[in-house]
């Protein structure tokens, strides 16, 4: 089984991807939709809040499992997809479009920090 | 310890299930996405590996003494090839495991078949209480020799029939009959586990492909039928109100009685069996009770219940996001003063208090 994997995107260990694009776009991968199976439910922070890389930003659930999401980039929530809450199974069906979480309003634009597209691809290998 | 492996563990594999280790057995939990599998189910047929369950087999002339003893239901009801829902229960009429007796068509051989993992146990209990008694029986722990399938759903008869040599549908609810599929002997038994009509096949491990694969391909149309895993198996048992092992009770963590467990058509006070007497004693403070949230949120095994005055008075034993109904659904035993249909509750997920409300079981009734 092969998971797509975005080249302009960086990731985190714990499966989710970040999108540089003035605001900096979170999801969870593909391989992490699949891992999960079928996405019944997402918890997600307010706009406004602010998120330190690292920390739990919200929780996913799909039937089987209940899973901690974590924020990339440390910021101020700038918006939340609010689809999710209805339509959760989101995720599932376009993890890295119409499944985005929250984009963040970054502290620092540099996300060096991540792994590269060609790290996370070796890690789920 | 190596987990113990399903005679098609590999054939699963290269269908692409995922797996997960339950009562010490390595078996497919999904196939196609438990959603999918748990639809297929409800409305046409899904096709379920069950060999970790567990057969033990009892024989001779005090078998029916010794099951009787053991169970809480009547065997010496059963006539050749009836089957009979019964707890295990103990000296004090906590439930140990539950179990599916059959009287094997022969008319002479009991085969019960109790849950993942319990089945050394179960072997042990018999063979104790066949010595401490003096009881003339032999009993074996078959769990190795036999694969067991279940096929579940409303077309479940339909297909069934076409590669069973017997008529499917002459077979009463609760009976079994011995026959071949695709020409392999088989128990084929109208039970299941899912709320559905369907039934549940006992094969030698050895023709396991044969008859997995016969049954996976037969449809009208030419579509195979959806093989399906232990996650969909736990969402369609839970909308049909059907207790756990390990879970809904469990003998160390959380002992349980029948009546309890709602499971009162299960025992039959007038046979003598070990934890009889507390049983007829019983009168129980708890009660089993379905329970939905009314926001979103998801019950999970553990989660604390409160009351409306923000007291914890339960805990819930087994939840889902019901795929059926579409609505966060779970189980647990509240005292009787709150086990009555439509009492507010709240269920504690991760800190937070989710409004819920007691339901009546099951949530599902085909």
């Amino acid at each position: 089984m092969s998971f797509e994997i975005r080249d302009d995107c960086r990731y985190r260990e714990s499966h989710e991807w970040a999108h540089p694009n003035g605001v900096v776009r979170v999801g969870i991968t593909d391989f992490a939709q699949d891992e999960l199976g079928d996405v019944v439910f997402v918890e997600l922070p307010r706009e406004g809040d602010t998120l330190s890389q690292g920390e739990e930003f919200g929780v996913i659930e799909s039937i089987k499992a209940v899973s901690d999401l974590y924020a990339p980039v440390s910021g101020e929530v700038a918006a939340v997809n609010e689809r999710l809450f209805d339509e959760p199974e989101l995720v599932n069906e376009s993890p890295f479009e119409d499944g985005w979480m929250l984009e963040i309003e970054p502290d620092d634009p540099d996300l060096d920090t991540l792994l590269s597209a060609g790290e996370y691809r070796d890690q789920t290998e | 310890m190596a987990l113990r492996k399903p005679p098609l563990r590999e054939v699963h594999a290269e269908r692409g299930a995922k797996f997960t280790e339950f009562g010490g057995w390595d078996m497919p939990v999904e196939f196609d996405g438990i959603r999918a599998e748990h639809d297929a189910v409800r409305s046409s047929a899904g096709l379920f590996d069950v060999s970790h369950m567990g057969e033990i087999k009892v024989s001779g002339p005090d078998a029916t003494e010794l099951t009787n003893r053991l169970t809480s239901n009547d065997v010496a009801a059963l006539d050749p090839g009836d089957a009979q829902y019964a707890a295990i229960t103990n000296d004090d009429g906590q439930i140990i495991d539950d179990t599916v007796v059959y009287l094997l068509p022969d008319g002479e051989t009991y085969l019960f078949v109790p849950n993942a993992g319990n089945d050394d146990r179960m072997h042990e209990r018999w063979t104790d209480h066949r010595d401490e008694w003096g009881l003339d029986a032999v009993v074996e722990n078959a769990t190795d020799e036999y694969a067991m399938f279940a096929l579940q759903g409303p077309d479940a008869v339909a297909i069934a029939a076409e590669t069973t040599a017997a008529s499917v549908a002459d077979i009463a609810r609760f009976t079994a009959v011995s026959t071949e599929v695709a020409g392999v002997d088989c128990l084929v038994a109208r039970t299941g586990y899912t709320g559905e009509d369907g039934v549940e096949l006992l094969l030698s491990a050895s023709d396991a492909r044969t008859v997995w694969t016969a049954l996976a391909d037969v449809t009208d149309d030419g579509a195979t039928v959806q093989p399906c895993g232990l996650g969909a198996r736990d969402t369609l048992r839970i909308e049909a109100g059907f207790l756990l092992s390990g879970q809904d009770f469990d003998i160390e963590s959380g002992p349980r009685t029948p009546f309890e467990a709602g499971i009162d058509f299960a025992v039959d006070l007038d046979t003598s069996f070990v934890g009889r007497d507390a049983l007829a004693a019983d009168d129980p403070e708890e009660r089993l009770v379905g329970i939905q949230l009314t926001e979103r949120g998801v019950p999970r095994h553990g989660y604390d219940i409160v009351s409306t005055e923000n007291h914890v008075i339960g805990e819930v034993t087994s939840g889902t996001m019901s795929p059926t109904l579409d609505a966060p659904i779970g189980m647990g035993y509240l005292p009787t003063e709150y086990a009555d249909p439509g009492t507010n509750v709240r269920v504690v997920v991760r800190g937070g208090q989710k409004s819920a409300r007691v339901q009546q079981l099951p949530f599902y009734e085909r």
